[in-house]
Order: C-alpha cells, then structure tokens, then sequence
C-alpha cells in the first residue's frame, strides 16, 4: 500500500519502509484517541509555521488590513531583503563559524575518547575515570555554570569575540557524544579489532581505519545532532559577546525583534532566513537528522 | 539538553588483550582537557564564586563568606522562583506526557500519512527557542498578532501581559517544541512491544483501550521514565525561552531559577548571589534525577537506556 505514493520519492534504497508488508494488520491502527491527537497535533503545529511563512511575504501595510491567515495578495520579499540589508550575512557567516569551529574538534576528541575508554577501559583506572567524569558532564546544564565560564572567557581576554562561543559549545558537546560514539565502538566485533592488532597496525591505525567507518552513521549523527544546538544556541552569545560583529543568529534575530518589533512581517522573514538552513538540511536528510535529535536515547 | 545518564558500561574484562591500555590513553586526553577546562572547573567555580562579592565588573574577586548564602536564602524572591519553576515543570509534564504518549503510540503504526504526518510534526524541534519565541511573541500580541487580526475574543487577550496567562504561554510554547521529541521517544518504545503481547490479548477478548492500559502503558515504564527525566530536569533549564518570551515578566510570574540567575549575575552585577542560585539549581536538577532513576529501579539502568 505504501509503494502507490512512493513513485513521487524518487529516493535511495534506505527509504523503504522496514519489515511490514506481510506483517499482521496492526491493532494500532485503530486509535480514535490517537488519531484525534495526532490531526489536533497537526493544525497546532501547522498553523503558527504557515501564518510566519504567509506574513513574511507580506507588507506591513497589508498585514494590519487583511486577515492574518489569508495568502498574500500582492507576495514581496521586501521584506527579506530588509533583514538581509540588516546585516544577516555577517549573523550567517558567524553561526557558521562557531557550529563548524566547535562541533568538528568536538566529535574528533570524542571519537578517540570513545575509542580509548570502550578499547582499554577494563585494563586502566584512568579511562573508567575519565568515563565517569564524562557521564557526570551530562547532568551539568550550561546555564549552571555560565558564570565562571564568563569568568574564565574574561582572563583568558576572549570576551567578545566568536572563539568564546566556540571553546564552552566544544567543551558540552563531548559528553553526549563520548556516551552515544562510545556505545557504538562498542558493537564493533572483537574479532576485528584481533585481526587488525595481528597485522601490526597501531591503535591510532585501527581508529581511522576500522573504528571510524564502522562508526560512521553515528558520527553523522552526533554531528548533527551538536551542530544544531550549536546553531540554536542562545545563552553563551548573549553572556559571552557584545558587539553586534560578534552575533550569531538567534542572538541577532533576538535583538532585530527587539528593535522592529512592530514590523511583524520583517520579524517573521528574519525568523525565516534563520531556520531556512536547518529544513534545508531536514529535507535533505531527515532521516539522520531524526535519529540525531534522539542520540543517546534511542542508540 | 542534558541529562539522565545512561550507564556506559565500560569493555568486558574479556578484551584486557587489547594491546596494553596504555598505548590507547592518550586519545582520551584532548576531550578530557576541553571538558575539565569548560565543564569540570566552572562547576566547581560556580560553588566558589556563590562565596564572593565579585560584580562582574572587575577582575578581582572579593570573598565574603557567607554572605551571598545568607542573601539569597532570606529573600522571598527564591521560594516565588522555586515556586515558578516547580509550576513550569509541573505543568509542562502534565500537557506533554499524555499527549506524547498518544501521539507516539499513533505514530507507532507503520502508515505513510502518518509517516508525512511526522515529518511536520518534527519541524517544531529544529527551530531555535529564540526564533519559536519571537514568533509567538509576535503571534500573541494583542494588537498586531493573530488573534486580533482573526477578531477572535478568546486569542486577543493580552497574553503576555497577564501572569496567569503568561505562565500558561510559557508551558504551552516549551510543550509546542518538544511534543515532537517525546513523541519520537514514545514512538520507538511502542514499536519495542512484541506484537504477540497484542495478539494474546486478542484472542483474550480484550478491547483496544483495555489493550492500551494492560500492555502498552506498562510496557512503557522505562521509555515513560526516560521521557519524564528528560522533562523535568530539561525544565530546569528554560532560559532562552522564557527569557526571550517575558524576560521572566510580567511582575515576576515567570521568573523561574535560570532567570532569577541570570538577572542577579548579569543585570544586577551581583555574581555571588547568582552563584548560589546556579548552586541551587544544579542540586535540585541532580536530586530528580536521582530521584527519577530510583522509580524506575536502579537495577534496571540499563532497560531504562533499551526502552528509548
């Protein structure tokens, strides 16, 4: 039943919906309670997206006259070249700038940590150490200790500048990704590990060349997972920068609002160009994307 | 978001062969200095810091003992943030659970209209909380928003301007964007249900909704537990959101922990009173979550991680 709409989909092999077909009719189907939530669900989620995406396109005159739900008369994109002259490209470059700067080294630490406690935890205290240390690092929330990072940020005289952002977003990316990398090295078989120690190679050898594609569906994942609370991450510009140089774009779009607030449609073309990136990359990849948002959790 | 610490376990003794650990320690030591640098060190600066004067103004840090404790312990603003925040956490685990629950469950079933059902679903979960914020900021207005525009009475109120309402704008934004986590959780937990706990229950004679309360629901105690520690302790946490929505506004009545923290550090220049609230709320956050992992039995650390 699902291959009559699956023609639109020109898609890879991977699309195709798992196991089912000769599966027993689900008695899931039937859920009127479900089902009641799921379509309610639906308009609640809908509804907001579309009347920003509506409202962008419109005037600000235009906006005030007519209903708020009603499709443009007269589409514009005035107001996205007002956000546009507002600077974004900067906001843009610099979201771009912190994601890329913390999440790369990020994963790559992770990686080797992972590699290093799921290969010699049993036989070293230090590892199983570290490894706890990192499970204790998932319970700190950031807004916790953001204080004395804005105090380390001051004496090492980084305020204000984008490596700020980059080095804490770095530092709270590694945990989660230890824990998930971590639980994937795992399932890597010992009998290949063996075989590569057999042929000579070093660790560091088995890392990139047994570790790393075995593991790779996870790395993309924990990457896209930490770039995207990256991108989204609000408190440590706001805390830790000041010059409008410095924004990245929730920050920018926070105080863009704040000074146009009464330009409802330029606001929601701002809040456009900055999420445009992130459902760019969900059309393109959302299956990743969607076990990214549950790394850890779902394994 | 944080939180919940599965347990890793670490390699079987069986694999002590692996070449001698020491050739592999190395590898551990740059993300282990990245974190002690930004993770370990401001955690035990934040209970340093909650014993000084300092301003933020200056570089030089005053101690003054206890008095940032003593502060911030007699100020009635602390049990109204406390209050604030149990109310947030409260309520938005009462909205989220059960319709994630149903939601996941509906999910669950292999159909393509659900299928596209969830991939706007999920479109919430990627939007940053200032860019959700703002729009509802904007939406909720009651001048400029959706409410007037549409001419509703119900949608034109002065949403934000109102504690009450204020309070339950808050709960409803924090569960728009992470119903559809939750959802996702609850739908990988459903999907783990044998299909013959269900058939027997068939050939039983029982209904659906007696299926759903006898095999679903208790099938689902450790995904509910993971979902409900991910809640609360995320809870904790909202900043960006309330902040950007109300700024803890109006008269306070969302001025929840992360807030209150934010304002005494950072608009007040009081940094050692902000400390001992961020003290605060990393002790609450470990003590439900502790407390959280206790319900679900602690021997079963490991099907709490199995059952997301």
């Amino acid at each position: 039943m699902a291959t009559m709409l699956d023609s639109r989909t020109p898609a890879p092999v991977a699309e195709k919906p798992p196991v089912k077909a000769r599966r027993r009719i689900n008695p899931l189907q039937w859920n009127v309670a479900g089902g009641l939530a799921g379509w309610l669900w639906l308009a609640i989620v809908v509804v907001p997206i579309y009347w920003i995406a509506v409202t962008s396109l419109k005037l600000q005159d235009d906006y005030y006259d007519a209903n708020p739900l009603a499709l443009p008369t007269d589409p514009t994109l005035e107001n996205y070249r007002f956000v546009l002259e507002s600077d974004f490209a900067r906001y843009f470059t610099n979201s771009v700038i912190v994601t890329v700067g913390s999440v790369g080294p990020a994963v790559l630490v992770s990686f080797m940590a992972a590699y290093a406690i799921i290969r010699g935890g049993a036989g070293s205290r230090f590892l199983r150490t570290v490894n706890g240390l990192f499970l204790m690092g998932l319970a700190i929330p950031l807004q916790a200790v953001i204080i004395p990072i804005y105090l380390i940020i001051i004496r090492i005289q980084m305020y204000d500048t984008l490596g700020a952002i980059i080095l804490p977003s770095l530092a709270f990316a590694i945990p989660l990704s230890v824990l998930v990398l971590g639980n994937f090295i795992r399932d890597v078989p010992k009998e290949l590990f063996e075989s590569m120690r057999m042929d000579g190679a070093t660790e560091w050898g088995t890392l990139w060349r047994l570790a790393f594609p075995l593991t790779r569906p996870a790395l993309v994942t924990v990457t896209i997972y930490q770039g995207l609370t990256v991108w989204n991450g609000f408190v440590l510009p706001l805390i830790l920068t000041q010059s409008p140089e410095q924004r990245t774009l929730p920050l920018a779009l926070w105080e863009f609002q704040g000074q146009y607030s009464v330009n409802i449609p330029a606001v929601l073309a701002a809040v456009v160009l900055t999420t445009l990136p992130i459902l760019t990359l969900y059309v393109i990849g959302r299956r990743q994307l969607l076990s990214g948002l549950t790394a850890g959790f779902g394994k | 978001m944080t939180i919940a610490p599965p347990v890793v376990r670490t390699a079987p003794p069986g694999s002590n062969n692996a070449g001698g650990s020491g050739s592999v320690s190395w590898m551990a030591w740059p993300a282990l200095i990245a974190f002690t640098l930004f993770g370990v060190v401001p955690l035990l600066g934040v209970l340093v810091l909650s014993f000084s004067s300092w301003t933020g103004q200056t570089t030089d840090i005053p101690f003054s003992g206890l008095d940032s404790w003593r502060t911030v312990l007699a100020d009635p603003d602390l049990p109204h943030a406390l209050w604030v925040t149990f109310l947030i956490m409260a309520l938005s685990w009462l909205v989220q659970t059960p319709l994630s629950i149903l939601i996941g469950v509906f999910l669950a079933a292999r159909h393509r209209y659900r299928a596209v059902l969830a991939v706007l679903y999920f479109i919430p979960l990627l939007l940053s909380q200032a860019a959700i914020s703002i729009t509802y900021k904007a939406l909720l207005d009651p001048n400029f928003g959706l409410g007037a525009g549409l001419g509703f009475p119900f949608l034109q109120q002065d949403w934000l301007g109102d504690g009450t309402l204020a309070l339950g704008v808050v709960v409803f934004v924090v569960s728009w964007q992470f119903i559809p986590f939750h959802s996702l959780i609850y739908q990988g937990g459903v999907r783990q249900i044998p299909a013959s706990m269900y058939e027997a229950a068939q050939i039983d004679g029982a209904g659906r909704i007696r299926q759903f309360f006898s095999i679903t629901l208790p099938q689902l105690k450790y995904t509910i537990i993971t979902s409900s520690t991910l809640m609360v302790v995320g809870s904790l946490t909202f900043f960006d959101l309330i902040w950007v929505l109300t700024a803890g506004g109006p008269g306070g009545a969302t001025q929840a922990l992360a807030v209150d923290m934010y304002q005494r550090g950072f608009k007040a220049n009081l940094m050692g009173p902000a400390s001992a609230i961020a003290v605060i709320l990393v002790l609450v956050g470990l003590l439900l979550a502790l407390g959280l992992r206790r319900l679900g039995g602690r021997d079963q650390a490991d099907s709490q991680l199995e059952g997301a």
